[in-house]
Parts: C-alpha cells; structure tokens; sequence
C-alpha cells in the first residue's frame, strides 16, 4: 500500500541533512553548553551557529533569539511576560478569535488573574481588519497578538499593516509565525514586529524545540527560572541537538523558501482542482485566492458525512490528514476557528484539513484523489443526511 | 496502533446492515448533523414480535459507525421486548469496548432502536416495560466538552 502523508501542518519530517547536523550533539559533542571544557564549548559552538540560522531565516539579530522548549512555551512566555512587565502601563491584550490554544488558553488564563482579553472577529475567510484592530486600541492596551498565518483554513493575515497599527499606538506587537515560518517570506524589521514565536517541527527540524523573536530594547521577565542559560532569560540545560536540527532546518528554509512554496502551491492547487472536478457538495473554508493562505493548505467541507470517520478510512489507504469535527480523536467540540470564520456546525463537523509539503509528489495527489472520491461515496451511501432537510 | 479495537475497526470497515428497509413496520431517527452524528433504523418485525430484520444509515464517526452496525445486528432475530433491553453499555461489551470519550457515540445506537421499536408500538398498540417513560425526542449529548489538541 502506498503512504501518503498530507499533514505538514501537524507536523513534517526530520530532513536528512537536518538529522546528520544533530546526530554528533547526542555523541561526541554531548557536553554541556556552559561548561568551560572543549566538548562544552564545541555545544555552545553549536548552539550560537544555530542562533544565527534562525535570526536569519527572519532577519532579526543573533542576540535577539531565544530557544524555548517549543512553540507553544514562546506564544506562552510573551504574553505571560508583556502582561508581568507592562503592569504599570495597562492590563488589556487584544489577540483574535482564531489563534491557536497556545495563545488563546494563556489569555483565558490571564483572564482569571485581572487581565482584560479582546478576541477580534475575523472575516468569513478569516482576516482580521486593520479598522477592527484599530478600534480597539485602548489607552490601557499593552499587546498585541496576532497570528502570521492560520494553522487550519491557511489565512495570511496583513501583519505589517496591523504591526504599523499597534505601533503607532505605542503597543507591543506579537504574532504567532509557527505555521509561517518556512512558509511565507518573513522579515521582521520590514514587518516591524516586537516578537515572533517560532517552532522548528513544522519545518522539518526536530519536535520539542521552538524560538521567540525578541527585539532588541525590549524586556520581559524570564518564563523558566533557573540558569543562566539563553542570557538567563530562559534557564535549564539546552536542548543542543534539537537546538542544532532547527538551525539547520532554519538555514534550508531560507534557502529553499521560494521553491518550497512553489511547490507546496502547485500541488495544492492540483489537489484542489480534482477534488472540485470528482467530488460533488464540497466547500473550501478560508481564502478562496490562494497568494493569501499558506501554500500547503487546503481545508474542505463534505458535506452529508462525518470528518473522523473520513479520516479514518483515508488511513486504511495509507492517508494522513486532520479533521475540525466535533468527534476528532479526542475532541467533542467543532473548531473554533471554523466556527469564527462562520461555517456551519453540520459542514464543520465533515471537514478534513490536507496540507502538502516538500516530500509530496504529483502521483501521492492522484492517489489521495482516487481515494478520498471512493471515501466520500462509500460514507454517504452509509448516511442518512443528504441534504434534503436542509443540512 | 491504532484508534480503535479490531472488532471496531472491523465493524466499521465493513459495516453489516446497511441501507434502509421498504415499508419497515419500524423506523427511528436519532441525533442530527448537528450534533455531530445521526442515525436511522428501520425494523421489520414478524406477528410474533420477533424483529427479522434490521438496517441502519449512520452520519457518524467510526465509533458511531461501528456502534449501529454491531446494535442491528444484535437486535437481528431478537423479540421486541428483548431487544429493548440492548443498552449502550451491551453495545460497548459486545464491540470489546470504546474509549472512554467515545461511549456516548454508542448511545445513539441504542437510542435509535428504542425509536424505531417505539413507532413500532405506535402503529401497533401495543405497550412494552422498556418503552415506559422513554422520550423519543429526547436531547442527546450534553456531555460534549473535553479538552483536545490542536496541531
Ligand atoms: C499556529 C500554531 N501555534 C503554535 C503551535 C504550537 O507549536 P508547538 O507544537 O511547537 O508547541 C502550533 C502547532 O501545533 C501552531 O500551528
């Protein structure tokens, strides 16, 4: 049976060259980076090489990279820390309703501690509207936060034209690039951003290790007391060949950003096309122009049938993908973000998402195409809803 | 590894009783689309209240799926009254078991039957113990919040 993973937005695989770069940080240059000894240094070597590879994957400074333990420990530590060290100056966060739990669940968090939340609506495609962010501005408002690119329906939003917004406000502006980073070209000081969360297993690095973009001038407290690891500002003993597998996974998705993408579009918007050609009662959720979501992206509705059960049979033919259905593996509730972009509960709930990555070739679309058409007639021929009561 | 049991995966695969039964002396509908799964019944049922045959359509997930396929084969051959005694946690044992967050999706099996043993009745006149105090309108799942990961 063939495999065919359309899940990059979940996560991708180790590349090899990345996994070669990592392998002597386990063996040889197993020491710890602040010891004063030659295999020590030889890790710190590491460490500052890949700090380097990052920032430059973004344009930012090598001082201005901090590795944390995964993307969601950054998206945590930013706003934990703007609300700790603009306490004098306000207590109110606007973010929007379509972030990833990393930000929403710490802003309910702070919710229960004083903190005042504004989730900004978004459009039926999912953007947020510069006039939207503007008006809610407060004199009170210490942060920003707005995610670069949308991990379910792919929305790239206008970072630079909302960061000019908070900035102009003298607010402190955040987004969340995990699913842009590798994805979309990303220059903080043309977008004029304070800080970027970034995670180095959605671009082929290893899992469990993610960075925050932190401008230079700009202090928060430490998130992880201890050490004086990562300019004491984030303390335990480096994760070093997780830390050496993203910069070099960093230094390819530079290289190969434009390639990467092109591909990612070209396959994507094949798959589009025969899905739309063979599957009758689909809808596309998100940007239906396809330069303004993430390349790999698809998210489409089937109506009359259930996502997990999709899911499911797509993987008894060897297929990843997700589903926003309310019965997902280990979900009971439909996905926020569909819900804020305005789909319909009975469409939500038969929703896969389908991202393509560098490894995915014309023949896997072809495949995926021929099973997924089966799949969907074999669960409506099993379903009782076919549209005619209105759902 | 993998998200269910063989006996599941099995069920849901390859679902037994499919389709729907042309003037059935019983049909039951349970759930909505909304709800996030639904499934008819249609029963036919012999003068001595034996049900001869049984068959489902179910919008639904696996659990969902492989819940309604084992519930109808079960009530295949079974009297009214016994088949009114087919829990969701009979369904669950039979199936070797569902996780946790996903017994409820064989409620709705259970449900549905009593649906259609219960139009049965209607047409019929006549009154079974198990069908006392049941609501086919019943609201389904309340219990619907846990927490999941977002990737
Ligand atoms: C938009 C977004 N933010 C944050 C995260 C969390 O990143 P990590 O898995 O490294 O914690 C993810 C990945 O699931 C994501 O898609």
């Amino acid at each position: 049976m063939r495999n065919v993973y359309l899940d990059y937005s979940a996560t991708t695989p180790v590349k090899e060259e990345v996994l070669r770069e990592m392998i002597p940080y386990f063996t040889e240059k197993f020491g710890n980076p602040s010891s004063l000894y030659t295999p020590g240094l030889d890790a710190k070597d590491g460490l500052n090489k890949a700090r380097q590879q990052v920032a430059d994957l973004i344009n930012a400074e090598e001082r201005e990279i901090f590795f944390t333990s995964c993307g969601t420990e950054a998206d945590n530590w930013v706003i934990e820390g703007v609300a700790d060290a603009r306490r004098n100056k306000g207590n109110h966060i606007i973010t929007t309703k379509i972030e990833h739990h990393a930000i929403l669940h710490t802003c309910q968090y702070l919710e229960q501690h004083g903190v005042e939340v504004t989730y900004l609506d978004v459009d039926n495609e999912g953007f947020v509207s510069p006039a939207d962010l503007e008006a809610a501005i407060k004199d009170n408002t210490i942060l920003v936060s707005i995610m670069m690119v949308n991990n379910e329906v792919g929305t790239i939003q206008p970072i630079k034209e909302l960061a000019a917004i908070a900035r102009e406000h003298g607010v402190l502006f955040h987004t969340d690039a995990v699913q842009g980073l590798g994805n979309v070209p990303i220059d903080v000081k043309d977008l004029g951003v304070d800080f970027i969360s970034m995670s180095a297993h959605k671009i082929y690095g290893p899992k469990g290790i993610g960075a925050l973009y932190k401008r230079a001038g700009i202090n928060i407290p430490s998130f992880v007391h201890g050490g004086a690891q990562e300019k004491k500002k984030r303390a335990g003993t480096e994760n070093t060949a997780g830390i050496v597998g993203f910069g070099k996974a960093a230094e390819l998705a530079k290289r190969d950003l434009y390639e990467h993408a092109a591909h990612s579009d070209r396959l994507r918007r094949m798959l589009w096309e025969k899905i739309e050609a063979e599957i009758p009662d689909i809808t596309l959720n998100g940007p239906k122009d396809f330069t303004k979501r993430h390349p790999g992206n698809l998210n489409i509705a089937f109506s009359y049938v259930e996502g997990e059960s999709i899911i499911l049979l797509l993987d008894a033919a060897g297929i990843c993908a997700s589903t926003g259905s309310a019965c997902s593996s280990g979900s009971l509730g439909t996905s926020h973000v569909l819900d804020a972009i305005g789909v319909p509960i009975t469409k939500a709930n038969g929703t896969c998402r389908f991202t393509v990555g560098d490894m995915t070739t014309e023949d896997d679309i072809d495949y995926v195409v021929e099973n997924l058409k089966n799949v969907i007639a074999r669960l409506r021929e099993l379903s009782p809803v076919n549209g005619a009561e209105g759902w | 590894m993998a998200l269910y049991n063989d006996t599941v995966m099995d069920h849901f695969l390859n679902p037994h009783n499919v389709g729907e039964i042309e003037n059935p002396d019983g049909k039951g509908i349970y759930g909505s689309p909304v709800c996030g799964d639904m499934m008819q019944v249609t029963i036919s049922v012999d003068e001595n209240e034996v049900i001869t045959d049984a068959k489902f359509k179910t919008f639904g997930c696996g659990s969902a799926i492989a819940s309604s396929s084992m519930a109808t084969d079960m009530i295949k051959g079974m009297k009214v009254e016994d088949a009114l005694e087919v829990s969701n946690e009979k369904i669950v044992e039979e199936l070797g078991g569902l996780p946790a967050i996903k017994i409820h999706c064989s409620v709705l099996a259970e449900h549905a039957i009593k649906n259609a043993i219960y139009d049965y009745a209607m047409k019929n006149g006549k009154e079974y113990k198990g069908l006392e105090g049941f609501d086919p309108d019943a609201e389904h799942h309340d219990d619907c919040e846990e927490g999941h990961c977002e990737v």
